[in-house]
């Protein structure tokens, strides 16, 4: 019997708690290193689930009362509802499916500040930058948990995409709410226990979180995402903080790193600043500007039929597939898939241009393109495909408009003007595949679409992709 | 002073793994970086553990276990669903550029996470 106490004393000695903490974060580190390549991704991944695992039974470990029913039914219904989302979810919603989950994280920390709050009386007793980094992270875990559902809810259509707001007094709105939510937060952290005030405090974040995220349109939609993972990332770390707990800090810093590091992506690739993203209403504003200028063309559109772009293929020795959002929502990645299958067969080599910005979150067009088992190494980044647009005979763009439009570096006035553009009227000639002739998100007429080398294939990404395999069979 | 000093370490942790992180997400390239945000996500639910230690009071009220709970599930769901989602995705972009797949087998990625 005597072993058994010692052996207990040993598990829940603080410093051997704190050497698994510092293995799990070291298992993060090394798991995210290895996201830096395909082939040693899964591993990566698996690596930090192990980080984890190690993390939340060092945490189990550390307890002095029971409770293990109440943390057995948290755990077993995050499971039962987290495996079955993460196994069924379609690769096209996984922008949404990751704001979910985003969401949830910044969930959790508020609520935790909230027990931290109930449980202290209001932080009596308690150390004050405790109390300063538990306030911050309910601020920032709220804006986040409710930012996370609109964008979700604006992804999954349940919310229009277009852009909600009060207008010019958003920037206002925005400001008072959070100018309250920190003055609660600051009279609480000067010794105010009333929970009305810290209730107060979680709906001005919550109201924040709304405010922010409903005037963002559709394709501003990759900022937002990384921008609230930054958000929940921060929150996490300065949970750490409050309950002194290594891994907790270590693992949010570094997703909040990693989240502001794409944000700040996103937003060079679409050259626009992230304040102004946030201030919201882009897909407003810009349509107003560009059909002013839409004037200008006078040049005329041509279109052209799936025969004759199955002609224009095969008898190309280098095409470039552009996709866009316009493939992802036509589900047409598959079709695309088959498409090159067909190409390649008749000695054409065929790879694919990624704009930074192309779907709903970054990279998200190369998922598709994964599941449709298009090869790692026929997917080009920006910089790459500019330099072979110019030996290219055929460019195809499928479902992609602004990150195309030559405007973009050609004039000054246009509102994308300076955003880096993949150059596709550098190639031979293009054909674009779209549904009509509508504008894109930023509601901006492209001139691509009017230049001389450009036909346009007018329908639905899928079906005109299914029909130019069909025409190629027959040639 | 002792409380100082936590802090001081903890702000001292804080900054070092923000310098880490930049320099290791950094690496990762455009292609990947949508598997990259899903991981990085599922590390956010790490918040978990805030959860986990909290319920291990003495004196939480009725009110306080059932915020925890919920705390608990949604990071849990964080946690889980992040790393099976992005193992999803990122099998998928395994298997393409090496024609012999010489994929793991093990299996032991749906036990993840769930098991504690």
């Amino acid at each position: 019997m005597s072993a058994a106490p010692l052996a207990t004393t040993f598990l829940q000695d603080p410093s051997f708690l704190d050497v698994l903490y510092i293995i799990a974060f070291a298992l993060f580190i090394q798991g995210l290193r290895g996201l830096s390549g395909p082939t040693t991704a899964v591993r990566g991944n698996r690596i930090a689930a192990v980080g984890m695992l190690i993390a939340v039974a060092a945490t189990l470990l550390n307890r002095n009362e029971g409770n293990w029913g109440l943390i057995a039914l948290g755990i077993a219904l995050g499971t039962a509802v987290g495996v079955p989302a993460a196994r069924q979810v379609k690769m096209t919603a996984m922008p949404q499916m990751v704001a979910l989950f985003n969401g949830v994280g910044g969930g959790a920390v508020f609520l935790i500040s909230w027990s931290e709050f109930r449980l202290t009386h209001g932080y009596t007793g308690t150390a004050t930058y405790i109390t300063i980094f538990s306030l911050f992270a309910a601020i920032v875990g709220s804006v986040s948990f409710w930012g996370s559902n609109i964008a979700f809810g604006k992804l999954q259509e349940i919310i229009p995409g277009r852009p909600i707001s009060f207008g010019s007094a958003q920037q206002v709105v925005n400001g008072v709410l959070l100018v309250l939510a920190v003055a609660a937060a600051v009279y609480i952290a000067t010794g105010e226990h009333s929970q009305g005030i810290f209730i107060g405090m979680l709906v001005c974040a919550a109201l924040l979180g709304n405010a922010v995220v409903l005037p963002i349109g559709g394709a501003d939609m990759p900022v937002v995402i990384s921008m609230l993972n930054a958000f929940t990332g921060l929150s996490a770390a300065a949970t750490g903080i409050a309950l002194n707990n290594p891994a907790l800090i270590v693992a949010g810093m570094i997703v909040g790193a990693s989240g502001s590091i794409l944000t700040n992506l996103m937003a060079v690739a679409m050259n626009r600043s992230i304040p102004a993203i946030i201030a919201g209403g882009f897909g407003g504003g810009g349509a107003v500007e560009g059909a002013s200028g839409a004037g200008e063309h006078a040049g005329t559109v041509r279109s052209t039929t799936a025969a004759d772009a199955a002609i224009q293929l095969a008898y190309a020795n280098r095409v470039m597939i552009v996709p866009g959002y316009g493939m992802a929502v036509a589900q047409a990645q598959h079709a695309v898939r088959e498409l090159t299958k067909a190409l390649e067969a008749r000695q054409v080599e065929v790879s694919f241009a990624i704009h930074p910005v192309a779907g709903r979150m970054p990279g998200h067009m190369n998922v598709l393109l994964a599941e449709a088992d298009v090869p790692y190494d026929q997917l080009e980044e920006m910089e790459e495909a500019n330099q072979e647009f110019g030996r290219t005979d055929v460019s195809l763009v499928i479902g992609a408009n602004d990150v195309t439009n030559p405007a973009a570096k050609n004039t000054p006035s246009s509102p994308i003007y300076g955003m880096p553009i993949l150059e596709v009227s550098e190639s031979h000639s293009v054909i674009v595949i779209k549904r009509s002739m509508n504008p894109g998100f930023a509601g901006i007429e492209n001139e691509l679409y009017y230049e001389p080398e450009t036909t346009m294939l007018f329908g639905d990404a899928k079906t005109a992709v299914s029909e130019i395999t069909a025409e190629l069979a027959n040639i | 002073m002792i409380i100082a000093s936590t802090l001081t370490t903890n702000l001292a942790i804080l900054v070092l793994a923000g310098f880490i992180g930049f320099v290791v997400i950094s690496k990762v390239p455009n292609t990947l970086h949508t598997p990259l945000m899903s991981g990085t996500n599922a590390i956010h639910g790490i918040v978990l553990l805030g959860g986990l230690l909290i319920v291990g009071l003495s004196g939480n009220g009725t009110f306080n276990k059932v915020i925890l709970v919920i705390a608990i599930a949604f990071g849990t769901i964080n946690v889980v669903g992040g790393f099976l989602v992005t193992d999803r995705m990122l099998e998928m972009f395994k298997t393409k550029p090496k024609p012999p797949p010489a994929r793991s087998g093990k299996g032991d990625e749906d036990g993840k996470g769930k098991a504690p």
